[in-house]
């Protein structure tokens, strides 16, 4: 794919050297505004990407209105709402 | 020889596509590990700004009103640790967005809506990166019991204690409750909880940090000795 580029790049060497630094920015700046922050949201356990905070948005609700998840403390709290 | 030919171009063909790979996801992580610290580090010029130009205004004459006004994303208080300070020039400082939202989260540490506001009677909830943008809780677990968590706001500093830290389950969000874990229970005093993952590049479980109001001081009456000790100290 390469050894295609640079065949049909015009201009000689110092055209082409300029062409495939163009094309190669052009590449990096499509992946870093566009593909990366896309793929970013769709890797939330990923080992690059946090997903902490992400999460927490979805959990909150169902949590608040759910009872308390089953804890290790053995607590038998029946609150199913966050007010007391 | 045609043969010959083919297996080599093919060859060519996979060996520059893995290279092609290698290199994407090298700059994958370049991405992640250092152009979204970039672009936390505007958002958290930008805030800062805002935040001086809003808090510089006369207050509402309704208290009451100003917290319907807050806006997701909208600067909201100005967190400062002493223990993670860089130095005594370089004093950690992050301004707290509303909402814990992915573009919230992008700008800096975020307050859980549905959790209570600085000084507030229960559970003040800040969540943060720990790996990207800006990473701002990336060394929240050197905080040790009695650290001061000082929470800025117009016109008043709070300061809260470490009391604890967990690690927990990405689903434990009882810690996010009124009184951390209790639920059900009406809460007697200000608490302050900080989450963010664990471990470090991982999102397996979560690190929690709890915290209780220990000083409210007007900021008419100067500065809580929490950040003025730290700084002479350092």
């Amino acid at each position: 794919m390469y050894v295609w580029i640079w065949r049909h790049l015009p201009g000689g060497v110092p055209g082409k050297l300029l062409g495939s630094l163009l094309l190669l920015t052009a590449a990096v700046l499509v992946l870093f505004v566009w593909v990366f922050p896309a793929v970013e949201q769709r890797l939330p356990y990923s080992d690059v990407t946090v997903d902490a905070p992400t999460e927490q948005p979805t959990e909150q609700p169902a949590e608040r209105l759910e009872p308390a998840p089953p804890g290790g403390s053995g607590t038998p709290s029946p609150a199913a709402a966050p007010t007391a | 020889m045609r043969f010959g030919d083919a297996v080599r171009t093919a060859l060519r063909g996979v060996g520059q596509t893995l290279i092609t790979v290698g290199v994407v996801l090298l700059l994958f992580c370049v991405y992640e590990l250092k152009i979204t610290n970039l672009v936390t580090e505007r958002e958290q010029e930008q805030l800062r700004e805002e935040l001086a130009q809003a808090w510089a205004e006369p207050p509402p004459p309704d208290p009451a009103v100003r917290p319907a006004a807050v806006e997701l994303g909208e600067g909201i208080a100005v967190l400062r640790i002493p223990r993670l300070d860089d130095d005594a020039d370089d004093p950690y400082a992050t301004v707290v967005v509303e909402g814990t939202s992915p573009a919230d989260l992008k700008k800096g540490p975020g307050r859980l809506v549905e959790s209570d506001r600085p000084g507030e009677l229960g559970n003040l909830v800040i969540s943060g990166h720990r790996t990207t943008y800006g990473a701002p809780f990336a060394d929240l677990d050197r905080l040790a019991p009695g650290d001061a968590v000082v929470v800025e706001t117009r016109d008043t500093w709070y300061t809260y204690r470490v009391t604890g830290t967990e690690i927990v389950a990405p689903s434990a969000v009882e810690v996010t409750l009124p009184v951390p874990k209790r639920p059900g229970v009406e809460p007697t005093e200000s608490v302050l909880t900080l989450t963010t993952c664990h471990p470090r590049y991982s999102a397996r479980q979560r690190m929690v940090v709890f915290a209780r109001l220990d000083e409210t001081l007007a900021k008419s009456d100067g500065d809580p000795a929490a950040l003025t000790v730290a700084a002479g100290g350092g």
